[in-house]
């Protein structure tokens, strides 16, 4: 018997499409989807049921269907999506909440999986070159979505102190790119000029969107518990990423580099968040080896070959794409 | 790595065709020619280089940063290095120098001596404090020219991957002392370097340095205006900081490198990086090594100057 799944956030775009893709996969029986609001993009053979992972209309849907895996991608990174940012925070912590208590009243829940994000860790000059799960954040984010997703993972690991015998896999996956998906990253990339801080270069890391959901698939069948770090092989750097897409960079000075970012976010056209400046300062490398062991499954892009695959795609036409 | 085939200009060059001849000859891997050159600028503006994990860039620093130092190698300071066959060709090593000089050209130079002078060319990976990567401009060019933070996980990450890391254990104490103390190693952290080469079974290459002590020295320490300006100390030198920026040129005093004979570290048990009696031993015995060839050097070296 295959699996009956319920994804969280389907009308966001990674919730949608790992949606659609886990309703393509012959190991899964059934796919339903909940968001508050509906899907824009069609998700092929996803059940969608409207409804708020804040109210009790959750429990009663992971019942009635049986729901064996739930895949929480309900956590969104900016405010901007939410409405405010503490709609924002309402969303992602009291959200989860819910949904966590939900599931430890359902009986048929055997797996958990949350998209979590590496930006848990924080970032600054006194962090180890590569962020191990087991790295000890010394910079612990203070603001936003990092600090949101800290919260959601205590709140899991809650979780699975109630419920031992269900499997809890995080993910820490390192920002999302790729020829579709939309992230503030995305969007700070499309600025016509690219601000970075100067007399600093960050080592980044993406993931490609298709490895991504590959791997929260891979989860889904697995059924490893744990928390693992996903990211595309190798590093590059801002100043490299920014030559590599032929734009131009222009170096700010720190402290007016928040500043800079105040005034951008506020205009709608990209998120600077305190957190974001910080990973745009120093930014962050992971180690991802646990999750390659454990699952046995190596993405296909490195960070370069997933930063190529986004560096000459054409932003105008991706403007209906909901954003990740 | 410099590039060992015959490009057409060095080929002209050699049937000398080229006009005038230069009357210094130049080391050939020292000549970047017109075309390599501008093909070398377009592939950086263009992003084609790769970085590894730590952001080293190695393209940048043979042909730029390594690049820049070499005249001070050569010229400024003469360095002579010795004992470079007691580091391996492959894999990974610690090597464990005396710091000295208020700012850390001697740490600049082991790495400058290994890649140059090595015949295997190899990169010094260096541990740094902190507020290196704190500091604007000088974290991004220690992270391109490979070096990282000073913390066991890198130490390790990166004796695992065959690197040669280098760590100075007396860090800013070593820098900052006085010239009055040259010479006179100071206490050597807490043997966390020895832990690290434990845990990864690599040798530990004790290195002493001569010559850094003279370049900068620091008759005094203005206290109140390294803590206002977050310094560990703010020196001052004959020459600094009365004649402005040219106190800033390090004086040309004699250098002389020596790398000696590793210290294993496969032979111990499993556990023993957890063995603190163990870990303070080798330290010491790391401590002793580097004075005794300081004492040594010292006594080879002619003058300060010479």
């Amino acid at each position: 018997m295959g699996r009956i799944v319920l994804v969280t956030g389907v009308s966001r775009y990674l919730g949608g499409k790992l949606a659609a893709h886990l309703a393509a996969d012959p190991g899964v029986d059934r796919v339903i989807g909940v968001d508050v609001v509906a899907p824009t993009m069609t998700l092929d053979g996803v059940d969608f049921v409207r409804a708020d992972i804040r109210s009790p209309v959750i429990a009663k849907v992971l019942g009635e269907a049986e729901v064996d895996t739930v895949v929480h991608m309900g956590v969104l990174a900016t405010p901007r999506q939410a409405g405010g940012r503490s709609a924002m925070k309402e969303i992602n912590v009291i959200g989860t909440m819910q949904l966590l208590a939900a599931c430890q009243k359902t009986p048929s829940i055997e797996s958990f999986i949350v998209k979590s994000t590496s930006s848990v860790y924080g970032c600054g000059p006194k962090d180890p070159a590569m962020f191990t799960e087991e790295t000890e954040p010394r910079h612990t984010p203070t603001s936003g979505w990092a600090k949101d997703s800290v919260e959601v993972e205590g709140y899991v690991r809650g979780f699975s102190r109630r419920r031992p015998d269900v499997c809890v896999t995080t993910f820490r996956f390192a920002n999302f790119i790729g020829p579709v998906v939309r992230t503030p990253m995305t969007a700070y990339y499309g600025l016509p000029v690219v601000p970075t801080v100067m007399g600093f270069d960050a080592r980044l890391q993406f993931v490609h969107e298709d490895d991504g959901l590959e791997s929260l698939r891979h989860a889904v069948h697995a059924r490893k518990p744990g928390t693992f770090n996903v990211a595309g092989d190798g590093v590059i750097t801002l100043s490299q990423s920014i030559r590599r897409m032929g734009k131009k960079q222009l170096s700010v000075p720190q402290f007016m580099f928040s500043t800079i970012g105040r005034n951008l976010s506020r205009t709608g056209v990209v998120d600077f968040s305190p957190e974001q400046i910080r990973f745009m300062t120093y930014g962050r490398v992971l180690d991802t080896s646990d999750y390659t062991a454990t699952f046995d499954h190596r993405l296909r892009y490195s960070t370069p070959d997933a930063f190529a695959d986004f560096a000459h795609r054409d932003e105008s036409a991706l403007s209906e794409v909901p954003n990740a | 790595m410099p590039d060992d085939s015959l490009t057409p200009s060095k080929a002209a060059r050699l049937v000398g065709n080229t006009g005038p001849q230069p009357h210094e000859v130049i080391p050939d891997e020292q000549i970047i020619d017109d075309r390599d050159l501008s093909q070398f600028i377009s592939d950086r503006l263009a992003g084609k280089y790769e970085v590894d994990d730590f952001g080293f860039d190695p393209e940048l620093t043979d042909k730029v940063l390594m690049q820049a130092l070499r005249p001070m190698y050569r010229k400024w300071f003469r360095v002579e290095t010795s004992g470079l066959d007691n580091v391996p060709d492959v894999g990974g090593a610690l090597v464990v120098g005396n710091h000295s000089g208020t700012i850390a050209l001697d740490a600049l130079m082991t790495q400058v001596a290994l890649l140059d002078d090595h015949p295997a060319r190899r990169h010094l990976r260096m541990l740094a404090a902190n507020l290196v990567f704190e500091t604007p401009f000088v974290g991004e060019l220690a992270r391109k020219a490979g070096h990282t933070l000073a913390c066991q996980p890198d130490a390790e990450r990166l004796l695992n991957s065959g690197e040669i890391v280098g760590v100075w254990p007396e860090g800013f104490k070593g820098t900052g002392k006085p010239f009055s103390e040259r010479y006179k190693l100071q206490r050597f952290g807490r043997g966390g370097f020895v832990a690290a080469a434990l845990r990864t079974r690599t040798p530990i290459i004790p290195t002493a340095v001569i010559g850094a002590e003279e370049t900068y020295p620091m008759i005094g320490n203005a206290k109140g205006l390294a803590r206002l300006l977050g310094f560990p100390y703010f020196p001052i030198t004959p020459t600094f900081p009365w004649l402005g920026p040219l106190g800033l040129v390090p004086l040309p005093s004699k250098w002389m490198i020596h790398f000696c004979e590793p210290i294993p570290t496969d032979g111990y048990p499993e556990n023993a990086a957890d063995d603190p009696m163990l870990v303070f031993n080798l330290t010491d015995q790391v401590r002793e090594t580097i004075q005794t060839t300081i004492y040594d050097l010292l006594v080879k070296r002619n003058s300060v100057f010479g």
